[in-house]
């Protein structure tokens, strides 16, 4: 475990091993807040900051965590993490946060961040932890901001809340894609994405569990 | 190490190290930044206030809040009588910065309500009223701060009248938790784009408020239409209306303006 390569822990989560791609982890957050993209861009930096800090804390303690409350200590260092994170929006970005609402606080439950802390922070130094917890933020942004972009460019017409389509409601000819901005449309779009992976990625594709066996009819007797 | 780390004294240890490092750093940032949280969210329900008597621009800075909202003149309104007091009846030397809603859990300064249309339990016995002047000191607007139950919370927002204190000017709400997309809707400018214009009362009874929200509205001078899928939400926004606008709230204050008293 000790040769790991900071180049691979850094890059391997960002297409390899996405960790809302191939792990399927944090689809809630992917489907509540990517409706906009200004909002999905501090929804990432907010979750970049709180899994980086959150490895690195866990990782500093890792010798001295009891295992018997282990999942305990990492809730309450992800916890108090996201409420610092909380505090310092709606200090410095009030509009954004009002806009985020609960979604912020929620990042508590966001699987990514238990996951990195529980699965790598636990065996691995802070600088390594640091890495990898950089590395999962910026996978997990990677599929936000693209479903994001399609969400609002498709939903409303425009990127960043710059108008770049005319809707038809402002005299304009595009007809907004309503359900783009309803979040199963999320759904579908990380669902392409996934396909567009795997087909380009082969080896993420998983294994069947069981396989079927051939139908085959049975004479009567 | 003396202990194995699983060992229940050891674990209890570094529990408590944990809880006690972890609340300090939560406060610390909770308290450091009381401050500036403060600011923003004074300056968003200002924001608010100015939005809803037509007087804000889009995208103006924190500054041009602050100093158009400078030139209204708070006053302190008898819930009820309508009369004008003094800050110092409540006990602060600016009407500004009082504070209603503690104000509404002071039994000294509020009381329980028996006819509560609106849902608010306890109503404030001095409430804040808004007051702009042109350079003839003839009253321009008048925002009155109004709330009341929906159909999970309390809405919290402003009405601003033009000078003749009969003419809504807008409505805006900066606080409520209603349904997204149904109750929510409150907040759509479509739906409040109904709301300027309308007269709150009748001629032949100018203290009981004929102003309501409505399914298929008749009347063009009163009625509004209200929200589809948000029949509790729309009654509570006609509720307040009643109630603010009624006897027990703001009727005579507005009868006094429009006589000129004020």
């Amino acid at each position: 475990m000790a040769d790991l390569k900071a180049k691979e822990v850094l890059f391997n989560p960002i297409l390899n091993e996405n960790p809302i791609a191939l792990q399927i982890l944090g689809i809630c957050s992917a489907l509540a807040v990517t409706s906009s993209l200004q909002v999905t861009l501090v929804m990432c930096a907010s979750v970049i900051a709180v899994v980086c800090a959150s490895n690195v804390s866990v990782s500093l303690i890792r010798k001295q965590i009891p295992s018997s409350i282990r999942i305990i200590v990492q809730m309450t260092i992800i916890a108090s993490l996201v409420i610092v994170v909380d505090q310092l929006l709606k200090a410095y970005a009030y509009e954004m946060s009002k806009q985020l609402s609960v979604f912020v606080g929620l990042i508590i439950t966001n699987c990514i961040i238990m996951g990195r802390a529980e699965g790598f922070a636990m065996q691995h130094g802070p600088w390594m932890s640091f890495l990898d917890g950089l590395g999962n933020g910026v996978g997990y942004s990677v599929v936000l901001l693209a479903v994001a972009v399609f969400r609002e460019f498709l939903g409303a017409g425009a990127l960043m809340g710059i108008q770049i389509l005319p809707t038809v409601n402002q005299g304009g000819w595009y007809v907004p894609n309503g359900l783009m901005l309803l979040p199963p449309s999320a759904f579908f779009l990380i669902g392409f994405f996934i396909w567009g992976l795997r087909t380009w990625k082969t080896e993420q594709i998983e294994e069947d569990e069981f396989k079927m066996s051939a139908h085959k009819t049975r004479e009567a007797f | 190490m003396a202990q194995s780390k699983d060992s229940i004294s050891r674990t209890l240890i570094v529990a408590l190290l944990l809880s006690v490092a972890f609340s300090v750093i939560v406060s610390t940032a909770a308290v450091a930044l009381r401050p500036v949280q403060t600011t923003n969210e004074q300056l968003s329900i200002r924001s608010n206030m100015l939005s809803a008597a037509g007087m804000l621009t889009k995208g103006a800075s924190a500054e041009e809040v602050r100093s158009a909202f400078d030139e209204f003149e708070v006053l302190l309104v008898e819930m009820g009588t309508g009369e004008i007091v003094p800050p110092e009846t409540v006990g602060v030397s600016d009407a500004a910065e009082y504070d209603e809603r503690r104000a509404a859990r002071d039994p000294k300064l509020s009381h329980e309500l028996e006819n509560d249309p609106a849902g608010i339990n306890r109503q404030v016995d001095y409430a804040k009223a808004y007051v702009l002047r042109d350079d003839q000191g003839e009253i321009k607007r008048i925002v009155l701060p109004v709330h009341g139950y929906g159909l999970w919370s309390t809405m919290y927002g402003f009405l601003a009248l033009e000078g003749d204190a009969n003419t809504v000017v807008g409505l805006g709400f900066y606080e409520h938790a209603e349904t997204p997309g149904l109750g929510g809707e409150i907040e759509n400018p479509r739906w409040q784009a109904q709301w300027p214009g309308k007269k709150i009362y009748d001629k032949e009874n100018m203290t009981q408020p004929r102003i309501q929200v409505v399914k298929a509205p008749k009347s063009d001078e009163h009625d509004i239409d209200a929200l589809s899928g948000a029949t509790l939400t729309s009654r509570g926004v006609d509720n307040m209306m009643e109630f603010w606008l009624g006897e027990q709230g703001y009727a005579q204050f507005l009868k006094k303006a429009r006589q000129g008293e004020i």
